[in-house]
């Protein structure tokens, strides 16, 4: 799902888990975090660039908190800009639109 | 169950490289359980792959499909209709079902997305750990259920050698004494008469020796 939102072009995922030791499923969202882990190695690999997945764990009364985090890792996503996916299919944009014009 | 590992991600797209349009084919069997080429995987592969080819501005075309298993002949039928619409199969099954089907569609590519890796069992959620050999002639009945072959680095059938120290394997610290734990599981279970009564040699015609190994039931025929 984390690897479709990218092929959807998304630039950056963030994935919000509940507190380390407060899950309803126990361990899920360690095991969601070995998941997360996963992707960003895969990301690394491919030069997506790894930097643009990241998990936070929040529990739901924290809203103020998911909006900063929220805020962080937007800022971090505009820094490292759109990922290559976009670039690439930007270009192939422009190379159809010029061959239309001409 | 077989089990596996992926091959590393720049292996699989050197190999796909040539190919604009190809299946990746995963398996319901063996590398299901052993999460290395069921369902999920073929759609993390797919998606790497197409993610890493659009970002260099070369997309990859991929038909994703996960065949109940790739080592019987019925369920590999089933891609025959659209295989030769494709370059090339990337299969994530074993080696039996990557060559199986290499073996079907004879003129269509076939690559190797995992390292096959040994027969073994789920030891704890994410680790495998090998347990058989497939010799062809299994003693465990008298080993205590623990084999020999496969448990001793240097398959040996005469007890421990003199690699063996406080119940370790010279060949790694982490890696037990397969004929330690054989003897301390015989004892427990009273049953140390069994020590004496190992073969003096085994034949290895009924292992890999014999070159490639055929099964013919003639009842099943």
């Amino acid at each position: 799902m984390l690897l479709k939102a990218f092929e959807n072009g998304a630039d950056g995922v963030m994935v919000i888990g509940c507190l380390e030791g407060d899950c309803h499923y126990v361990n899920g969202n360690i095991r969601a975090r070995a998941r997360v882990e996963r992707v960003y190695n895969i990301l690394g690999q491919i030069n997506i660039g790894p930097d643009r997945v990241r998990m936070y764990n929040l529990s739901a009364g924290e809203g103020a908190k998911f909006a900063a985090f929220a805020n962080e890792f937007v800022e971090k996503i505009e820094e490292l800009g759109p990922s290559p996916i976009n670039v690439s299919r930007k270009a192939e944009h422009q190379t159809s639109l010029q061959e239309v014009e001409r | 169950m077989i089990t596996g590992t992926p091959k590393p991600i720049d292996e699989i797209l050197e190999m796909v490289e040539p190919y604009d349009n190809i299946i990746v084919a995963g398996c319901f069997g063996c590398v299901t359980v052993c999460r290395v080429g069921g369902d999920k995987e073929v759609q993390v592969l797919s998606s790497t792959l197409r993610l890493a080819r659009e970002a260099r501005g070369k997309k990859l075309e991929i038909k994703e499909v996960c065949l109940e298993r790739q080592c019987d002949p019925e369920y590999l039928e089933l891609m025959r209709p659209y295989v030769e619409d494709h370059q090339a199969v990337l299969s994530i099954a074993c080696g039996a079902g990557i060559q199986f089907l290499a073996e079907k569609f004879t003129i269509t590519p076939v690559l190797p997305g995992i390292n096959t890796g040994f027969l073994g069992v789920t030891e704890r959620q994410g680790e495998w750990a090998e347990r058989c050999q497939g010799c062809g002639d299994c003693v465990l009945h008298l080993t205590g259920g623990i084999c020999p072959v496969t448990r001793c680095a240097k398959s040996i059938f005469h007890g421990p050698c003199g690699g063996s120290v406080s119940g370790k394997c010279e060949v790694s610290k982490d890696v037990a004494c397969g004929w330690q734990l054989i003897l301390d599981r015989l004892k427990a279970l009273d049953q140390m008469e069994n020590y004496g009564k190992i073969k003096p040699y085994k034949g290895w015609d009924s292992s890999r020796d014999g070159g490639p190994r055929r099964i013919i039931r003639e009842d099943m025929i």
